[in-house]
């Protein structure tokens, strides 16, 4: 419920309600995007981010608190494991339990190898879980794989690798139709024509949906399949190091219980890194729209195992993380609130951004209409800017939101806030890893064997993704991971276990003159508050 | 000075701000949390949760993450739950109640206590979307049910032991699979994409220099 002290600020935004849903504001041109993030995007903040001294990627600089999880101690340094009588023996070990993980898992099975996923929490608990607004897929008459290739590769800053790119678009029908057939309800007329919907940065209308549970409904038809074909899912459960054969090729990881902390050995053939990605290392303090349990634990096991990272200084923050009230600071606030009309409006009901740019322009303009404009709203957590819901109904007709964004209606509705009725306060929030592990296009990283698929990848959105697309990698690179990890395990001559990648990093860290205290991977945010022990 | 409330944790008393949600009260009072923590969001269901308020009869329940704390709350949570999950091939299930007697049977023995409704923390009608269920309606089963986040509470509170979550995510993959229309322009596309329609317009994006690409991106026309 909103107090007093906004009604000042309220009453702006419903007076100008009528003249503004009429406004059709003017997008930017490439020079004023240009000129806008160089000054406002937190990624350009030269403070913010340190240079490696080890590892593939040493001399570039990646975010301060990724650097010190990269050039961190191994949870295992100095421990004696023992690696010749593996707890578990399989062709393809998946790491991550999201929606990349669980597509590699049904394809890999699919394909007759021995499969086994392990993840730190629960098999769905990941990212995927909590997309709200869609997936892209280029399968309306007026559209084509070509147009979602440029809509893409322009909206990431022309820097996406291209032989991944295509695959992305090109395989995103099938990837529509793959879930389709496994149940995903997407929303549809009458006469079977999908309802599609414009994101940011978008030229065609190809957001497909399941109203605004576009992810969970993906992630537990995805996870109720693994669980019938009886892949076996092993939960709680955390790779803490990549384990490799005397070639150096990935040959299984140090496990670890969550609850009990005993160590365990998984012996693979493949492996699939399929951890997700960062929002809960809180980049420069910034409150995430992530998973409990998105803390780039990915990235390092890669990085300690000799993989190279692309673009891991890009983060997406998304606009509208919301800023009111403080219980739900950072949640996500789905685009498709934009898709489906609402516009951003600052203090004095004025309409400053047109809705439906790119997550990186929306956000760099609410930081500077909070920031040198002083034209945010206080909201007692800092400032934030008004998302004006209410539009939408405008536009579409009344009972649009409940049908369409009843996940957001619920999350502010058990707040007291009617978002038919009232706007919202919006701040950007982090929400996405655009870079990772570099891959190839058959999605093998730099280490022979371990393959990857998901948030934890880098280089299909080059330096921005457009909404809709990520749903989209994890399964067309979750499902192109399985495929070729099963068919590699096939032909795959296990040697020896070896942990000596652990031993040497530890030595580049004290040649490199790394001084730490710190291990790595995080696994899971500290929000315990500090008492007395 | 903030306003505090007193909390009862599994029966133990803590003193936390008035302002938390169940779940950041626990990491408040000093729990460092493992499970019964998910997306904090509201989306995934792992923090289901039951309280009472002291001096009330009436149990609640609800999601951690999506929940304030209220002065004199008795809470236990309830991280995990054992739903029995059927195995199915989803190619070859029975598209009618069939398919629910042979794997969910005791959906039949619902005595209509609508226990299951009044524990649901998203605020569903469970016991009307099971009977919808029972009558092999998949179509308004999925609709009724389709903002379920599988936390298990409506379960445990089933005189009859049905796994409601588990009924609704049969319904709706059926739903999704066999009963919404088939979608002809995605068949057309994908149809076209593998006899290569577009394979020219790719390679050709696959080669173009940089600038060229940036022309098309600025000057491309947006679907209004």
């Amino acid at each position: 419920m909103y107090s007093e002290k906004f009604k000042a600020a309220l009453d702006a935004v419903a007076a100008k309600r009528d003249e503004n849903t009429a406004y059709e504001p003017k997008r930017m041109t490439a020079d004023e995007k240009d000129a806008l993030l160089k000054k406002y995007h937190p990624d350009y903040r030269v403070d913010k981010f340190e240079t490696l001294k080890v590892g593939k990627n040493k001399g570039e600089k990646v975010p301060t608190e990724l650097a010190a999880m990269l050039q961190a101690h191994s949870r295992i340094a100095g421990k004696q494991i023992p690696l010749d009588t593996p707890d578990y023996d399989v062709d393809v070990l998946i790491i991550g339990g999201g929606g990349a993980g669980a597509s590699a898992a049904i394809e890999a099975d699919k394909a007759g190898a021995k499969v086994m996923v392990v993840t730190k929490l629960r098999m769905g608990d990941a990212n995927t879980m909590m997309a709200e607004g869609g997936i892209q897929a280029a399968d309306k008459p007026n559209d084509s794989p070509a147009i979602h290739f440029v809509d893409a590769y322009g909206g990431g800053h022309f820097a996406a690798k291209r032989e991944l790119l295509s695959k992305l678009v090109c395989e995103a029908p099938e990837a529509i139709k793959w879930l389709s057939e496994l149940g995903v309800e997407f929303d549809k007329a009458p006469d079977g024509t999908m309802i599609t919907t414009h994101g940011g940065g978008t030229s065609r209308k190809r957001m497909h949906a399941a109203k605004d549970y576009s992810g969970a409904e993906i992630m537990r038809t995805l996870r109720d399949e693994v669980l019938n074909r009886g892949i076996t899912v092993v939960d709680f459960t955390a790779a803490v190091e990549l384990l490799l054969d005397e070639n150096g090729a990935a040959a299984g990881a140090v496990l670890m219980n969550m609850e009990t902390k005993e160590l365990l050995i998984a012996r693979a053939k493949t492996v699939i890194l399929a951890t997700g990605g960062a929002g809960r290392m809180h980049y420069q303090g910034f409150p995430t729209s992530n998973h409990y349990g998105a803390t780039a634990d990915g990235l390092v096991l890669a990085y300690r195992a000799g993989a190279k990272l692309l673009y891991a200084d890009t983060l997406q923050y998304h606009p509208t993380g919301a800023a009111f009230p403080e219980q739900i600071l950072g949640a996500l606030v789905t685009e498709k609130v934009r898709s489906l009309g609402a516009k951003l409006v600052n203090k004095n009901g004025d309409v400053f951004v047109h809705p439906l740019e790119t997550r990186d322009v929306c956000a760099a303009s609410i930081i500077r209409e909070c920031d040198d404009r002083g034209l945010g709203v206080e909201t007692g957590n800092g400032f934030g800017v008004w998302l004006d819901t209410p539009m939408i109904e405008k536009i579409g007709g009344a009972g649009t939101i409940e049908k369409r964004i009843p996940a957001m209606m619920r999350m502010f509705g058990k707040y007291g806030i009617d978002i038919r009725v009232e706007p919202i306060l919006v701040y950007p929030t982090l929400h996405y890893q655009n870079g990772g592990v570099d891959i190839t296009a058959d999605t093998m990283t730099g280490v022979t064997n371990l393959f990857a698929a998901g948030e934890v990848v880098g280089g299909i959105h080059g330096r921005n993704r457009l909404m809709g697309n990520s749903l989209l990698d994890i399964i067309v690179f979750g499902r192109n991971a399985g495929r070729n990890a099963a068919a590699k395990a096939a032909a795959v001559k296990q040697g020896g276990l070896t942990l000596d990648h652990v031993t040497e990093f530890e030595k580049q860290l004290k040649d490199g003159g790394v001084e730490t205290d710190l291990c790595s991977p995080k696994l899971l945010p500290d929000y315990t508050r500090e008492v007395r022990s | 000075m903030e306003q505090t409330v007193n909390i009862y944790l599994f029966g133990k008393k803590y003193e936390v701000p008035e302002n938390l949600t169940i779940m950041t009260a626990m990491e408040y009072a000093g729990y460092q949390l493992v499970r019964g923590c998910g997306c904090r969001n509201g989306f995934c269901g792992a923090c289901a949760t039951i309280y009472r308020i002291k001096g009330d009869r009436e149990l609640h329940a609800c999601l951690a993450c999506q929940t304030k704390v209220e002065d004199n709350m008795y809470i236990a949570t309830l991280p995990f739950f054992p739903l029995i999950k059927q195995v199915y091939d989803i190619e070859k299930v029975p598209v009618n109640q069939q398919v629910m007697m042979q794997l969910y049977p005791e959906i039949y023995a619902c005595v209509g206590c609508n226990a299951c409704t009044k524990a649901c923390t998203q605020g569903l009608n469970v016991m009307q979307y099971i009977a919808y269920a029972q009558r092999g309606d998949f179509a308004a089963c999925a609709d009724e049910s389709f903002d379920c986040v599988m936390c298990g509470v409506c379960s445990s509170r089933c005189p009859a032991g049905i796994s409601h979550p588990q009924v609704a995510m049969l319904a709706r993959r059926i739903n999704g699979k066999y009963i919404l229309p088939s979608c002809d322009h995605l068949d057309k596309r994908v149809e076209e994409i593998n006899n290569g329609a577009f394979n020219d317009l790719i390679a050709d994006l696959m080669q173009k220099p940089v600038e060229e690409l940036k022309e098309l991106y600025n000057k491309r026309e947006i679907e209004k």
